[in-house]
């Protein structure tokens, strides 16, 4: 607009970036759990068959993940002990307001698929087992045993309407936190219809990634059969997923560059100064330029199935680190542009406060931890495990 | 010749250095009494005192004249010492715009102006063309964004206009700040709620301008009834005065207007 805009005065309420790293954490659980549902559903309501192996996995993986992603909210809100008003007093204008029903009505019909699909498995440990572990058992099977021909019907016709009610919620549920930044028209990079629409795609990519990921290294630690079929298959959905997410990324960029609109300047000083290299090095080169050509690799060479699983690791590890880091240069990066359109303020983590960087990792622990302890509950895989790797 | 010339511009910039402190000093003088004497100060917006209050009846406005404003920084003291607001966290500031003869802009606020404009800035080599003060502070909109946002509704609107906070209601989710255009906002480090400039609702409604108002020196600030034809503030908004909100654009609609508003305000 004017050559004059560029003399970095950033308003006084501007120097400190009110939305730190726990912000950014948030979408990104909750994307991993958008994402893993996504896969659990392509099994159960898209009958997509090679991919039951995971199935259960999935949406365990998904249930650690969910339980965990108002912890980063809860460390940032200035007044935790208040966090239920978000529920007793929501403001129906507030795209915020709808964070508590869609959290926790998601969270209810997850819950209630798991267990209506764990359901034989879970009477039969309860009939095997002893003491308190019996007791969990016997409560998450409400203390039913009835596995007859008539009973086990009526759980899938269940299993299957949840599953088809839970994607659409996925969807809103990841959808919404999109549209949460979308929705700030104050924020020049962040008011985009896009948002939701990008927020939606990466959420797939890190919720498949996370998936993959966790599948082969679990596998492989424990030396346990890797189903081939079914990583194909899955690195299939990721090559899809993070094409679109990516395409959509560079559009909303381009998009930036090329209308021109009001703080274009601001913008695409932001993206080549402050966010060079989490944006052009870390989100777009390192981590999808380069997997996108891995997975093209994958997709147009045979590769020997020890090579495949190594790379599926590899690049699900990269597409991980892409959906951190553009959660990093939307939250973060979004607000070192000053509302003066004149200049950029500093982000600097605290080491160990209550939104730190020790902080952080301990809650990117947590799911981990999460599905450690659930995976004591509910037996991850369905497939036998005595065939060889 | 260059002493004589030295001379009379330090003691020129002496008495102004002067001057500014006891405008400063004068304006906290008048704020201090500002709690149980509150009502024995003179009224200053007529209508109010002795009469039920019809908050529907009242549209309030706040106009700020840039022209007038000298950056003494007397308002910024007086919203300061009216609301102990924290360090580093502003209700109100003040904005120094320098432009060059290139039409480059250079503007700052350091500290948000609590110490006043003492002296030119010291980092611009080039010959400056023109140079004006703007104070910032809560534009009241018509449509907030941050009530909007706000997701258990603390934040809010009066009937009589004034956008509020209800701090024992705030979440401290900081959204309401990030909606903001114009970072009128703050997370207050003490009491971990949002924060912002009230247009001191509580002297309005005893009858008393806002802090900043009373203390600034030259009327660049004046808040007034517009259903009131007698007030400033409405003869202002109807008069030939250029007469403007900041960011238009973003469909806020503010009730803080700026007379003679340039170009280059953000």
């Amino acid at each position: 607009m004017h050559n004059v805009l560029l003399t970095n005065y950033v308003f006084p309420n501007d120097m400190h970036v009110h939305w730190s790293m726990m912000i950014a954490l948030y979408p990104y659980i909750t994307g991993i759990v958008a994402g893993a549902f996504i896969i659990s559903s392509l099994y159960h309501v898209f009958g997509i068959e090679s991919l039951k192996p995971i199935s259960r996995f999935s949406l365990i993986f998904a249930l650690a993940f969910l339980i965990c992603a108002t912890l980063p909210l809860l460390l940032h809100l200035g007044h935790p002990e208040r966090n239920l008003y978000m529920f007793i007093t929501p403001n129906p204008s507030s795209a915020m307001a709808g964070f508590g029903y869609i959290y926790a009505t998601y969270g209810v019909v997850l819950f209630l698929e798991i267990l209506l699909i764990y359901r034989p498995v879970l009477t039969r440990l309860q009939a095997n087992t002893k003491g308190l572990i019996k007791l969990i058992y016997t409560v998450l099977t409400l203390g039913s045993d009835n596995l007859s021909p008539r009973a086990l019907a009526m759980d899938n016709k269940l299993i299957s309407f949840l599953a088809s009610v839970g994607i659409p919620m996925a969807c809103v549920l990841h959808g919404y936190v999109g549209f949460i930044f979308g929705g700030v028209k104050a924020h020049p990079t962040w008011s985009t219809p896009l948002m939701p629409v990008i927020f939606l795609l990466s959420a797939c990519v890190s919720g498949i990634a996370g998936i993959i990921l966790t599948y082969v290294l679990i596998k492989t630690i424990k030396g346990k059969y890797i189903d081939m079929d079914c990583l194909r298959t899955c690195v299939k959905y990721l090559a899809g997923f993070i094409i679109i997410d990516f395409v959509f990324e560079m559009l909303e960029m381009f998009s930036h560059y090329y209308l021109k609109t009001q703080n274009h300047h601001m913008v695409a000083k932001l993206w080549s100064d402050s966010l060079f290299n989490t944006f052009w090095i870390g989100q777009v080169f390192l981590f999808s330029v380069i997997p996108i050509f891995l997975l093209g690799c994958l997709a147009f060479f045979k590769i020997k199935d020890n090579l495949y699983k190594f790379f599926a690791g590899f690049i699900s590890l990269l597409l991980l680190l892409q959906v951190a880091f553009m959660r990093w240069n939307v939250v973060i990066g979004g607000q070192l542009l000053s509302k003066s359109s004149r200049g950029f303020t500093v982000y600097h983590p605290d080491m160990f406060g209550r939104e730190g960087i020790f902080v952080a990792i301990l809650v990117l622990c947590a799911p981990l931890l999460v599905l450690f302890i659930l995976g004591k509950i509910f037996p991850f895989w369905i497939e036998p495990e005595n065939k060889p790797i | 010749m260059k002493k004589k010339n030295q001379t009379p511009d330090l003691k020129r910039r002496a008495f102004m250095e002067k001057i500014l402190k006891g405008t400063i000093a004068g304006s906290v003088f008048l704020v201090i009494p500002a709690g149980p004497l509150i009502c024995k100060i003179p009224e200053q917006i007529k209508g109010i005192r002795g009469n039920k209050y019809e908050m529907t009846s009242k549209k309030f406005a706040f106009i700020v004249d840039i022209t007038s404003c000298i950056g003494c920084g007397s308002c910024c003291v007086a919203d300061k010492r009216e609301y102990n607001v924290p360090d580093h966290n502003y209700r109100t500031w003040v904005e120094r715009y320098i432009k060059d003869y290139d039409d480059k802009v250079y503007v700052d606020s350091p500290n948000g102006a609590l110490d006043g404009y003492h002296g030119p800035r010291k980092d611009i080599k080039k010959p400056i063309r023109d140079t004006f003060f703007v104070p910032k502070l809560c534009n009241m909109c018509k449509e907030p964004s941050c009530v909007q946002v706000c997701p258990v509704g603390a934040t809010f609107k009066t009937p009589d206009g004034f956008v509020l906070i209800d701090k024992k209601h705030c979440v401290g989710c900081g959204y309401c700040i990030q909606a903001c255009p114009y970072s009128a906002r703050f997370l207050n480090p003490e009491t971990n709620s949002a924060d912002k400039c009230t247009w001191c609702y509580h002297r309005v409604r005893k009858g008393l301008v806002p802090a900043c108002v009373n203390a600034c020196p030259t009327g660049a600030r004046q808040f007034g009834d517009l259903n009131d034809k007698n007030s400033n503030v409405f003869k202002k908004l109807n008069g030939p005065g250029v007469i403007s909100v900041l960011k238009k654009e973003m469909g806020n609609q503010p009730a803080l207007y700026y007379q003679g508003l340039r170009r280059e305000v953000i």
